[in-house]
């Protein structure tokens, strides 16, 4: 009974590191005071401020223009790919699984860094494109590694069944192939944007023009201290991840009433 | 349907984006320019011997070292605890695990500030208990603190996935032989958990020793890591050949413990996140 | 009572208002050969899970020796177990495993490498110990299993369906070697299996259990032969079932015939099941017959002919070494003291 009180305090305590300083960073983004630890007073004026910096509204705009176009080439290029991996014979296929696995386990900066000497090296200048070559380069090893498990899975005779039935090897590939690795595509593609909109180190190297994504106005601002407007916008992005987890949540549960029913009828 | 050619455009792809730029690294590493031109040589890499870099280096290894042994120790139990075969909300717990995960890194590392700065929080709590205000920012303490609270739960995660999958009946049967619970821990649940642990280990340890926004943000500007150092020789000193070189240290560094937490984890056939 | 080992006085269990078992009361003998017998979900493997230490009964005692051992976690009673899947240690190999038990006793490391050797010995394994027990065949990890407990010389063993993962021919030749160390050590064995033949083949006592709940309890011969209900005489071998009323003493109404059997002590007018086995019932010519009907099928089945005869509108299973043509029409004869009449059941 009483290790049960204790292990229930630890677990506690855990969880209160994990979320007081962000719900610490939510509450000050209410304060009226700019920097001090003391309540002075309820108040909107960082949202205010946050939704008229233009610099930070830039940089909303190319996190999610990056995120999206960057997540939608590397599933197409991804998924190609495993498509083709699976049909390797075995040793290409090792040396390209562990190109594969090569930037994921790679240290981020590494990864940014060298990225940077080619775009330098070809005098590409840095900027959106090389900011969104970059971001599908690290992508897509995701798309892979979530695709190539549902390639695998494939029955083999199932393409060939289609075509004995008279389809054309592109319909047999959009009937019959695709519906069939869906899951594992939009896995990558999802895990893809999350990467993207998440990534920090590698973006900070590969940009520049005046192109900044989200990570790196945190960043660049932070350096400088405490900014109640990152307050602001950190309390707004823990909002909507919340309500996305909430919404999936909620469909995922539907979608099982729904299928209890239909079993029960 | 053999359409290896599907694969071609990646091939393109990882030899453009992949191959040539950790090329150009290597090349970097082990070039100097000089007045004549660029010149092979190992230079870079002597540099890099010198104390005052190595210092860094033994720095980041031991910071990485000690928040990972902190991770593991607070995250041993908390894992113990979720896979606990009895626990009711197993799944609302463990979401609140994975929730941080989904919070930008950067601001997970930025939410510290307004609680550890001078005025900060703690130290205005401190203030109205009439207690001495603390430095708590902008040293060893805040960067380690940094590490913990970002890494946490790729080390509670792995270790609850190992953790949850050990059949009930082997500890069944560790307790028929005749083990006391604390003997069922040390000879039957510890040692299965841990691919786990390693799987931990690395997740902890391989951003903990690369990072450069942790110590910049919480250790402030003086305050260097070999991620700094990097960072500062690319875009402020500008010696790339120097930066490429410690970047191929810091590659094999982490690329030769992966090696061996892979191979420990295939030979015990042990889940983890990858 | 003090010439019992282990004793269960009125045990219960129930998970969450469900009963798994209810008022069970067993009692068991040093040396005993024991199982628990009966469909999957009926309480034996709660049971047996209870004598082990691993679930905590709802209500009731249970004994051994004459000491309540309720509240005696696992690791202090003295029974070991042989697990339904074997519960093999992965990280350990054959000799770590089977050494386990006497390295928590801190036994003397030549000691432990001795008894080890031994019972490698005994369980055919020898030269075996540094193979990884996943590198095992199912036999072989039954074996594994079946050494681990035994080498930490228990009073009692308990074992949880131990050949239940293995193929037939395996099973048998398991069955006969256990049985044969079980004699050899002088162990009492607990044994839990939902499989009648094994049951019949290894046991000195058989413990059938239906519904959380002790149907019969008895010597293999006694269980087959003189089933109590006609759960048992259905569970145990096949058995043909009717519908009958008790006229009086030995006399039995099947249907509409009035026939004579060897049972007494019913009351009046009484309905009991008629319970009959397939092979004591002899196909004779229609006119010799208790009952006629119609061959419907005959099967082969080795040792003897499997024969589907409808009569009185309903079909009997008949074993026979001569066989009858489909088709053909019969009679039907049974002995008087092959006809077993039991109490209703209501459940």
């Amino acid at each position: 009974m009483v290790s049960r009180i204790l292990k229930r305090a630890y677990m506690f305590s855990l969880y209160l590191f994990l979320y007081a300083p962000i719900i610490v960073l939510a509450f000050y983004s209410f304060n009226n005071s700019r920097t001090r630890g003391a309540w002075t007073g309820f108040t909107f004026k960082w949202y205010l401020a946050l939704f008229q910096d233009r610099q930070i509204m830039t940089s909303l705009y190319y996190s999610l223009s990056i995120g999206v176009i960057a997540a939608f080439v590397a599933t197409i290029i991804g998924t190609l790919a495993a498509l083709g991996i699976n049909h390797l014979k075995p040793i290409p296929r090792t040396v390209i699984m562990n190109l594969t696995y090569l930037p994921v386990l790679n240290p981020d900066i590494v990864t940014g860094i060298s990225l940077m000497l080619l775009f330098i090296f070809v005098r590409l200048k840095l900027g959106f494109l090389t900011l969104l070559l970059s971001h599908i380069t690290f992508n897509i090893p995701y798309v892979i590694l979530s695709v190539l498990p549902r390639v695998k899975q494939l029955d083999q005779n199932m393409y060939e069944a289609a075509l004995d039935l008279g389809a054309t090897p592109g319909l047999a590939f959009w009937k019959v192939i695709l519906p069939e690795i869906m899951p594992g595509v939009v896995t990558g593609w999802l895990l893809a944007f999350t990467l993207s909109l998440d990534d920090f180190v590698i973006s900070f190297f590969n940009t520049g023009s005046g192109v900044s994504n989200l990570s790196i106005i945190i960043y660049s601002m932070a350096r400088r201290g405490i900014n109640p407007k990152i307050n602001a916008l950190s309390t707004l992005l823990l909002v909507s991840i919340l309500a996305l987890l909430v919404t999936v949540n909620l469909m995922m549960s539907r979608q099982r009433h729904l299928k209890i029913r239909e079993e029960s009828e | 349907m053999k359409k290896t050619w599907a694969a071609y455009p990646y091939l393109f792809w990882i030899i453009i984006f992949t191959i040539i730029p950790l090329g150009l690294l290597i090349f970097f590493s082990i070039t100097v320019q000089t007045a004549s031109g660029i010149v092979f040589s190992l230079d870079n890499f002597r540099r890099f011997l010198e104390p005052v870099y190595l210092k860094v280096l033994m720095r980041s290894l031991s910071l990485a070292a000690l928040s990972t042994v902190l991770c593991l120790l607070l995250g041993y139990p908390a894992a113990q605890f979720l896979a606990a075969h009895d626990l009711k909300h197993r799944n609302t717990m463990v979401l609140l695990m994975v929730l941080p995960m989904w919070i930008n890194f950067l601001l997970r590392t930025y939410a510290w500030l307004p609680l550890l700065e001078r005025k900060g929080l703690i130290n205005y709590i401190l203030g109205r208990l009439g207690l001495p205000s603390l430095n708590l920012l902008y040293n060893d303490f805040a960067v380690m603190l940094g590490m913990v609270y970002n890494f946490l739960p790729f080390m509670v995660l792995p270790i609850y996935s190992v953790l949850s999958k050990i059949d009930r009946s082997l500890i069944e049967a560790a307790e028929d032989l005749g083990a006391d619970p604390a003997l069922v821990f040390r000879k039957v649940v510890f040692p299965l958990s841990l691919p786990g642990v390693f799987s931990g280990i690395t997740m902890v340890f391989m951003p903990a020793v690369t990072t450069f926004v942790i110590s910049r943000l919480l250790g402030g500007g003086q305050f260097t890591l070999i991620g700094n150092l990097i960072e500062q020789q690319f875009l402020t000193v500008g010696d790339w050949n120097f930066g490429s070189a410690i970047s191929m240290v810091m590659m094999a560094v982490i690329l030769i413990s992966m090696g061996f937490a892979s191979k420990y984890e295939t030979e015990q056939e042990g889940g983890g996140l990858w | 009572m003090d010439n019992y080992l282990i004793s269960l006085i009125n045990v219960s269990k129930d998970y969450n208002g469900a009963e798994a078992i209810k008022n069970v009361t067993l009692n068991i003998k040093k040396n005993e050969f024991l199982t628990m017998l009966g469909p999957s979900g009926c309480g034996k493997t709660t049971t047996l899970r209870i004598i082990g230490g691993f679930e905590y009964p709802s209500s009731g005692k249970l004994l051994f020796e004459g000491t309540d051992i309720i509240n005696l976690p696992p690791y202090k009673r003295k029974v070991n177990t042989v697990f339904q899947k074997y519960a093999l240690f992965p990280h350990l190999n054959v000799f770590e495993n089977i050494a386990f038990g006497l390295k928590i006793k801190k036994l003397d490391p030549k000691i432990i490498s001795k008894k080890v050797g031994r019972i490698l010995e005994l369980v055919s394994l020898s030269g075996y110990e540094k193979r990884s027990v996943n590198s095992l065949s199912g036999g072989q990890q039954q074996r594994v299993a079946i050494a681990r407990a035994l080498v930490n010389e228990p009073e009692v063993l308990l074992l949880d369906e131990p050949l239940g993962a293995l193929d037939l021919k395996l099973r048998k030749g398991m069955q006969l070697e256990l049985k044969a160390m079980q004699k050899h050590l002088g162990i009492t064995f607990i044994y839990v299996t939902h499989d009648q033949e094994e049951a019949l083949t290894m046991s000195d006592t058989i413990v059938v259990m239906n519904g959380g709940m002790i149907q019969q309890t008895g010597t293999p011969e006694a269980i087959y032969n003189e089933p109590v209900n006609a759960f048992v005489a259905d569970f145990i071998g096949e058995s043909n079932i009717f519908d009958g009323v008790m006229l009086e003493d030995y006399q039995v109404k099947i249907f509409d015939k009035m026939v004579r059997c060897s049972d007494r002590g019913f009351d009046k007018n009484e309905p009991v099941d008629v319970v009959i086995r397939p092979e004591d019932i002899k196909i004779v010519d229609e006119t010799e017959g208790i009952f006629q009907g119609i061959i419907k099928s005959v099967t082969f089945k080795g040792v003897h002919y499997e024969m589907i005869v409808q009569a009185k509108n309903m079909e009997w299973i008949i074993h026979s070494t001569k066989m009858r043509p489909a088709g053909n029409s019969v009679g039907l004869w049974v002995d008087p003291y092959d006809i077993h009449i039991m109490k209703k059941v209501t459940c």
